[in-house]
């Protein structure tokens, strides 16, 4: 009686607590509230066979708990009872991975109309990537990494002269344009996450991912790493700022070329070497 | 009366071969120290298993601390927080959960169920308890090598693993390494016991389709066990390899501390896969054994027979086989191709239908039953709350684009636990509570018990239930302190507090448990040869304790499946499957 009545108040629990749970998904920024359907439906197809299940696990031991008396039924199987639930399950199967795969095949189709943004990850910091006029990155080699050239650029790549290099700071996005964000590490694995996006992927060394959304509202949101790299993981922090078109270009502006950056580390350098400041 | 001969009963073959003859202890030590009885090894794995899972008890309540509690225990920094994640998951899942189910409940169980006097290669047999007595010891040593233990991950991704940024790089990995590898050649050399002994040893009548479920549990997860471990292992040697030679498999050109490695041409994603090829597998490696152990309690302490026998035996056989075309779903944000992502969420959803008949059979059986609310029949219970909620958050993450922004949040974290934690370790114990008074002759206390499964249960619940709203919240997991970020409310904190103080409760009502363990051992309630009235052949051992060689004189003969409680007519509420028909006269299985 109590035992069931207990299973009971934890399907009855379990419930209340997702209905008036205050922790619950960051509002959303990107374009994927597909996913978020997804995980809604999925919650409504899992929470009803949940609930089902235990409610009439409850019932049983309410019902058949043991009496002076009672004996059991005596049934090996019911072949029709078994096939109909196998059926049912299937269909709520299909209910749940038919929208998913169909959203899936959105988040792995990127539009024509997207630009590049590079991620770079390394321990324990971001640096960010942007074509420059052009609007073609140029290409990189973790053998090209020294101290002059931290992100590993190929200085004889005309593309890659006109690139805006943002290092160790913030990362800013166009809202309503959509970007293709290309992932790349230079040491371990790490994972570009900003939870009001929804999108994650992980970034390797010695290739390069991506995954691509369009900001859709603007804001400034925490960047995290969400694949373990080290002892620094939970520090490594970046902003991303996703804003409107004036804005942008004003930060835009304010940005420095691979080129630029290489030049004022040459003049740095034969400054050293003539002794002078 | 008319006497009808043993041979022509239907399947009951005549017997084959003769009395093997077992290596009899002759003194103290090789009685119980380097014994070749299954049962006296069951029980060496199971203490070994446990102690070691106290560790990794210890190491979940220092990380309830810190997560509870940011910054106020100075004893756990950053790193030390790593190497306690890395050690109690590779502790839980490897050296508690695998050894206990396999090692402990395999050994104890298997011979016993099939009627087999012992294991069929008693030698090999112990020798698998030593190496992985070794296993264990190379693992807790990490704790005193310069360094201190890995903190990777239990998942030991390259290349941090092996680069110095990660805790434990210089002695910590190579030891874990070494006993992983320890670990799968004591497994193999028990495995290969458990499988031959299933399909050659079973005493006369006990067709595989009589064969309780805990056996085929057992054996199917054995099967799996033996082909999904060699991937670990030749991980594990391939990335002890390229930590100590100076190999790449697993590295690529890349940038340690800011200096170009010597490193270049591996692939990390060739070890994420060569891990989880090992790694879902061994989800279900822990999750068959308890699906087994689960049903036979339920029908025992419901007096009813297991509800669709064959199904059952169906489900776990292609929940076996498919748990290996599944894999890669736990790298759908590894940065593989995304058109995989197509193939093993399809895949991964199918194993939903086997494993919901499996559930639907064990509600089923309870319709109608006579449930006796005993301990064992409590954790059954409790099992089927945890795995069905477990399992139902696995529709989540292997729905591949709901995975996205849930992976490697506190969301996993509280899947995990739910189904391939709480809800195994419910089954241990319901099957601890169920078999020690044949271990021991003793049962286990009752009262303790009853409060030791609630504390656990309802504990369990409320500290990884809340967890998976911090998931969706979007609270990334192995992060020793959230820090300050936009998106985490101050109530996000305080939830953190709750569930510390949750599992702090959960795990001192283990000590319950310990001492419960201890003291029926001296002062239990005498038990006799069946206390719960089950059919399984263990329960019919001349002896309790069962004797080396478990059946005395002669072998049993198996007329009839392991469910026949409830038979109508017939005299008992269950039916030994050792219990001739009416007329058949009970003969000696060996002439």
């Amino acid at each position: 009686m109590a035992v069931a009545l207990i299973l009971l108040l934890v399907a009855i629990a379990s419930v209340l607590f997702h209905i008036y749970s205050p922790w619950w998904w960051t509002p959303i920024a990107s374009n994927w509230r597909y996913i978020d359907d997804t995980i809604n439906l999925t919650f409504w197809i899992t929470g009803a066979v949940f609930c089902a299940v235990i409610a009439f696990m409850a019932y049983c031991v309410f019902r058949f708990h043991h009496k002076e008396g009672r004996q059991a039924a005596y049934n090996p199987e019911n072949k029709k009872l078994e096939w109909w639930l196998s059926i049912g399950t299937a269909i709520g199967v299909v209910a749940m991975l038919a929208p998913g795969l169909v959203v899936w095949h959105q988040f792995v189709t990127v539009p024509a109309d997207a630009t590049d943004v590079e991620v770079v990850g390394q321990q324990w910091m971001w640096s960010y990537r942007l074509p420059g006029k052009d609007g073609r990155l140029g290409t990189s080699d973790a053998r090209l990494i020294s101290s002059e050239n931290p992100l590993g650029l190929n200085p004889n790549d005309p593309n890659g002269q006109d690139d805006v290099v943002v290092q160790n700071d913030d990362l800013h996005l166009l809202v309503g344009k959509p970007v293709k964000v290309l992932l790349r590490s230079i040491d371990v694995l790490h994972d570009f996450y900003v939870p009001e996006f929804r999108a994650k992927m992980d970034m390797i060394p010695g290739s390069v991912t991506y995954y691509w959304l369009t900001p859709t509202r603007t804001g400034t949101f925490d960047v995290l790493c969400a694949e373990l790299c080290g002892a620094a993981h939970a520090q490594m922090r970046s902003r991303v700022i996703v804003e409107e078109e004036k804005e942008y270009h004003a930060w835009l502006e304010k940005q420095r070329t691979f080129a630029a950056l290489s030049g004022q580390r040459d003049v740095a350098k034969a400054a050293y070497k003539t002794g002078s400041e | 009366m008319v006497d009808i001969p043993l041979d022509q009963v239907a399947g009951i073959p005549p017997a084959e071969v003769g009395e093997v003859e077992l290596y009899h202890p002759r003194s103290w030590w090789t009685r119980y120290v380097f014994s070749q009885d299954a049962k006296v090894i069951a029980v060496q794995y199971s203490i070994t298993a446990m102690s070691i899972g106290m560790v990794a008890l210890v190491l979940s309540w220092m990380m309830r601390l810190q997560l509870g509690f940011p910054g106020t225990f100075s004893f756990i920094d950053a790193n030390q927080y790593l190497q306690f994640i890395t050690m109690h998951g590779m502790i839980m899942v490897i050296y508690l959960l695998t050894a206990l189910f396999l090692g402990g409940f395999g050994n104890y169980l298997i011979p016993l169920m099939v009627g087999a006097r012992d294991m069929v290669f008693p030698y090999v047999n112990m020798l698998s308890y030593w190496v992985y007595l070794l296993a264990v010891l190379v693992l807790a040593a990490t704790f005193f090598v310069p360094g201190g233990p890995t903190g990777a991950g239990w998942t030991l991704y390259p290349p941090q693993a092996i680069l110095s940024g990660t805790p434990g790089q210089d002695w910590g990995i190579v030891f874990m390494l070494a006993s992983l590898i320890l670990f799968i050649i004591g497994f193999t050399m028990g495995g290969l016991n458990y499988v031959v002994t299933v399909l050659q040893a079973r005493t006369r009548g006990m067709t595989l389709m009589r064969m309780p479920l805990t056996v085929w549990g057992i054996f199917t997860a054995t099967v799996m066990a033996l082909l999904a471990f060699p991937a670990l292992f030749v991980a594990s040697v391939m990335l002890l390899l390229d930590r100590l030679l100076g190999t790449s498999f697993f590295m690529p050109t890349l940038v340690e501390m800011g200096q170009l490695s010597k490193y270049g041409g591996g692939s990390p994603i060739l070890f994420q896969h060569l891990f989880w090829f090992f790694g879902h597998p061994e989800v279900y490696i822990v999750a068959l054994p308890a699906f087994g152990i689960i049903s036979d309690l339920i029908s025992t302490h419901a007096r009813k027979n297991i509800f669709g026998y064959r199904m059952m035996v169906w489900a776990i056989v292609a929940i076996g086989a498919l748990s290996f075309v599944v894999w890669a779903h736990h790298m759908y944000v590894s940065g593989m191709h995304p058109y995989f992502g197509f193939f093993f969420a399809t895949t991964t959803l199918i194993i939903a239908i086997p494993t919901a008949i499996k559930v639907y059979n064990w509600v089923l059986t309870l319709w109608r039953g006579d449930i006796h609310l005993t301990v064992p029949m409590l954790f059954a219970l409790g099992f089927i709350v945890t795995f069905v909620n477990g399992g139902l958050t696995g529709l989540f993450l292997g729905n591949v684009v709901v995975d996205v922004p849930l992976s490697d949040t506190m969301f996993v974290v509280a899947h995990f636990h739910m189904v391939m934690g709480i809800a195994p370790i419910m089954a241990v114990f319901g099957g601890i509570y169920h078999w020690y008074p044949k271990v021991t002759g003793r049962m286990l206390n009752d009262v303790l018990g009853k409060f030791h499964f609630w504390v656990t249960f309802i504990g369990a619940y409320a500290v990884f239930f809340p967890m998976h709203y911090l998931g969706l919240l979007g609270m990334p997991r192995r992060y020793h302190d959230i820090g300050e970020t936009s998106f985490v409310p101050a109530s996000a904190h305080d939830l953190n507090a709750f569930m510390s103080v949750a599992a702090l409760i959960v795990g001192f009502a283990q000590l319950v448990f310990l001492f419960n363990l201890v003291w029926s051992l001296f002062k239990g309630k005498q038990a006799g040869g069946n206390p719960w009235g089950a059919t399984s052949l263990e329960w019919q051992t001349p002896e309790t304790p069962p004797g080396h060689g478990n059946w005395g004189k002669e072998l049993p003969i198996v007329y009839r499946w392991a469910y026949d409680y409830s038979v109508p007519g017939a005299a008992r509420d269950f039916v030994p499957q050792n219990e001739p028909p009416s007329g058949v006269v009970a003969q000696g299985a060996h002439p």
